[in-house]
């Protein structure tokens, strides 16, 4: 299955541990399953390779942040789990990881990942997407889902500027800067 | 009403043309039907019994003449030559094909109109006070409101993929016009006793559906700039923690119930202090563009006089005087009045309007109240802004059209939802029941005598037409094969919110008619002077009338 980062078609460098499994070698970047992120944390923290966690779409970021003593960034990536194209919890956790906790490594969403839904979640501040589609149509296809709508009126995650901020910088009688 | 600006233009737009590429995917087989099925759903197209159905968001129910002009035009081209008029104040169309959708968002795109939102797991259209911006009791136009709302719900990122449906209501006014105690979340506009400022009472949980309640206040004040960071951090609770493994569990006001609104309020408060003064604070001055954007032709000055006093001549036009006093309301300008379309007249189906009907009240809207057209959550129409003298010609023109039914509040004003002549879900059928019903109450003199009262006819639990909330709840009934008809009594939505309670057991149609007029005449017989249906059953409980239940057994 393809896995885009912001919008590129790249081989996973992370390897995805189970909870038993060793990891390779002291370096290699590893994820982990929250569960053992928890049990092992020290010893976790304390290896030179990159680590990740695999965060389940029930579980609260606030136990995340804690285990992390706020400090999201000791992470370098966040799996985050959609189950179902329909269950939308994985969206709050990335709005709250971006934008209440500063996270900015990488947050990938996998499972029932469709192209219609990368709009919302890019928005949300995912810029990784494992997704069922052939390897040859995956880039194009994050592309033009970005592109569809360009006017937006949130201010979220992504850094688009939302039409209120637009509005009130091109009132009449205001000079609009640069 | 509101006019959008390039922006607003541009994201309506460009999510047409998204749509057309969603459709054209789905007639190739490159989306299955159930990874269609959400895209389709936040444009409003859902699939029926015979046809797709496509439902159009009316924001807050505020309609200029042109836009109701298209939506004749999209019945008479694209339906069967009518609408219909929907409690949320939308307007759904029955019999539509899927490859024509694309086409029909973008004529109502050229008008300022779309489709989003108006099904699926999202936040769904804003409603508000049919009256907003003319009633003589408003603390403020709820509209610029609900508009701040419809901007930030649109595509909103975070919150399209909700447990559930997702319905906010606003009234500016005390005397609640919105029912905002039976939404998701409701908003009554209050003036903080301190400082005069206008903010809002939150209130969430209410609900109708299997599991009616009304909602609880959770917030007393809340100061306007914090709208929408406050509703931010009620969604993101919602979001994370509504339950996802039940669709009868999944509404926002089983997740309350269960954690109890204290404990739910502090993981708002909790949510909320990450967001609060941030980029979702809402300027003043942004409340002022929007408001701008809602200006009107001037009222003409110099007028006086209101509804209330005008003199009627009963003896020269007892019609015209009868249909005054039922459908035309004060209105805070002077020589101006509220005028109420009613689209109940005897045997109609309630809500539903033909293209000819539409274009007959855009034209209306356009000579006579300011090019505005508004629809209620009672399935009738509004012309908001008429000036007095003016009543006698617009009357007559109304009346033209079957469109001046002397009854709106009054009993044959029946609220019903599609029902098993179209929905998929409904147990019996709602509207052959509402059209006996109000042939049964056509005389337009007697109605008037009984006064105002709202009989509200469900097809299914789903409670579509606010059945709990009816002074008279009608509920379809699937009961071994049979289409039956449970009714309650008691019930309002007002701001003393009250679900109504059993009597009896379900009946079939014809029986239920017969109850119905059983209840009315009890009613007649002991309320005490200018005693309102709802008052006298609030006053006596039940009993009374389930005497009637025996005696026409
Ligand atoms: S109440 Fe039931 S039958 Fe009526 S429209 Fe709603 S879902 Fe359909």
């Amino acid at each position: 299955m393809p896995l885009l980062e912001t919008g590129r078609r790249v081989r996973d460098r992370w390897t995805h541990l189970s909870d038993t499994d060793a990891p390779p070698d002291e370096a290699a970047p590893v994820t982990v399953s929250l569960a053992r992120l928890t049990a092992e944390r020290d010893a976790l923290l304390a290896r030179p390779g990159d680590l990740g966690v695999r965060l389940p779409n029930a579980a609260a970021v606030a136990d995340l942040v804690g285990l992390l003593d706020g400090d999201t960034n000791r992470l370098g990536l966040i799996v985050l789990t959609f189950p179902a194209f329909k269950d939308g919890r994985a969206y709050t956790q990335a709005r709250q990881l971006r934008e209440t906790h500063g996270y900015r490594g990488s947050l990938r969403a996998t499972g029932d990942v469709l192209r219609d839904q990368f709009f919302f979640m890019a928005r949300c501040g995912i810029d990784a997407v494992e997704v069922d589609l052939p390897e040859s149509a995956a880039e194009a296809a994050w592309r033009s889902a970005l592109d569809e709508v360009r006017s937006v009126y949130q201010p979220a995650a992504d850094g688009r500027t939302p039409i209120d901020v637009l509005r009130r910088h091109t009132a009449p009688g205001r000079e609009v800067a640069a | 009403m509101y006019q959008y600006d390039a922006h607003d233009q541009a994201l309506v737009d460009q999510r047409v043309d998204q749509f057309r590429d969603q459709v054209a995917r789905r007639l190739s087989g490159d989306l299955t039907e159930d990874q269609f099925k959400p895209l389709r759903l936040m444009n409003g197209l859902y699939l029926q019994l015979h046809a797709y159905m496509l439902r159009v968001a009316v924001p807050y129910g505020t309609l200029s003449g042109d836009q109701m002009r298209v939506l004749a035009h999209i019945a008479r081209r694209y339906d069967r030559g009518y609408g219909h008029f929907t409690t949320r104040q939308n307007i759904q169309y029955n019999w539509i094909k899927l490859e024509e959708a694309p086409d029909i968002l973008a004529d109502m795109a050229r008008v300022q109109m779309h489709a989003i939102q108006t099904s699926g797991n999202c936040i769904r259209n804003v409603t508000a006070d049919p009256w907003a911006g003319v009633a003589p009791d408003e603390i403020e136009d709820p509209r610029v409101t609900a508009e701040i709302l419809r901007q930030w719900s649109t595509l909103h990122p975070e919150f399209s993929f909700l447990p559930r449906k997702f319905k906010i209501a606003i009234t500016g006014a005390p005397n609640d016009r919105a029912a905002v105690k039976v939404h998701d979340i409701g908003l009554r506009m209050h003036r903080d006793p301190d400082s005069g400022e206008a903010g809002y009472e939150v209130i969430v949980g209410g609900g109708l559906g299997r599991t009616p309640v009304i909602g609880k206040t959770i917030r007393r004040f809340l100061p306007k700039d914090h709208l929408l960071s406050y509703l931010e951090a009620i969604m993101r609770v919602y979001n994370a923690h509504g339950r996802r493994d039940n669709i009868y569990k999944a509404r926002i006001k089983i997740l309350v119930d269960a954690l109890g609104i204290d404990a739910f309020r502090d993981q708002v408060e909790a949510e909320w202090q990450a967001l609060k003064d941030g980029p979702l604070t809402v300027p003043a001055e942004t409340y002022a563009a929007i408001r701008a954007r809602f200006a009107l032709p001037p009222y003409d000055e110099g007028l006086t006089g209101s509804v209330s006093t005008l003199r009627l001549d009963e003896a020269a036009d007892p019609a015209l005087a009868r249909w005054i006093r039922a459908n035309v309301a004060p209105h805070r300008v002077p020589g101006y009045g509220i005028v109420n379309v009613s689209l109940k007249a005897p045997g109609q189906i309630p809500g539903d309007a033909t293209a000819s009907q539409m274009e007959r009240i855009a034209d209306l809207a356009d000579r006579y109240s300011l090019g505005e057209v508004r629809v209620t959550k009672d399935q009738n129409l509004v012309l908001p802004h008429v000036r007095l003298d003016d009543l006698p010609a617009l009357w007559r023109a109304l009346d033209a059209a079957d469109l001046a039914s002397p009854n709106v509040g009054l009993v044959s004003d029946i609220i019903a939802c599609p029902g098993l002549d179209y929905c998929s879900l409904a147990n019996a059928r709602s509207i052959p029941l509402a059209q006996a019903l109000s042939e049964r109450f056509a005389d337009m003199a007697r109605a008037q005598d009984i006064g105002e009262l709202h009989i509200n006819i469900s097809g299914c639990i789903n409670a579509c037409a606010h059945h709990h909330v009816g002074h008279i709840g009608i509920l379809g009934v699937d009961q071994k094969g049979k289409e039956l008809y449970q009714i309650t009594l008691g019930g309002r939505s007002d701001d003393n919110a009250t679900l109504g309670k059993v009597v009896g057991p379900a009946v079939p149609a014809d029986r239920a008619v017969e109850l119905i007029a059983g209840f009315v005449d009890t009613y007649l017989a002991i309320r005490h002077p200018g005693e309102r249906f709802i008052d006298t059953v609030a006053r006596t409980g039940t009993a009374p009338f389930k005497e009637t239940l025996h005696a026409a057994a």
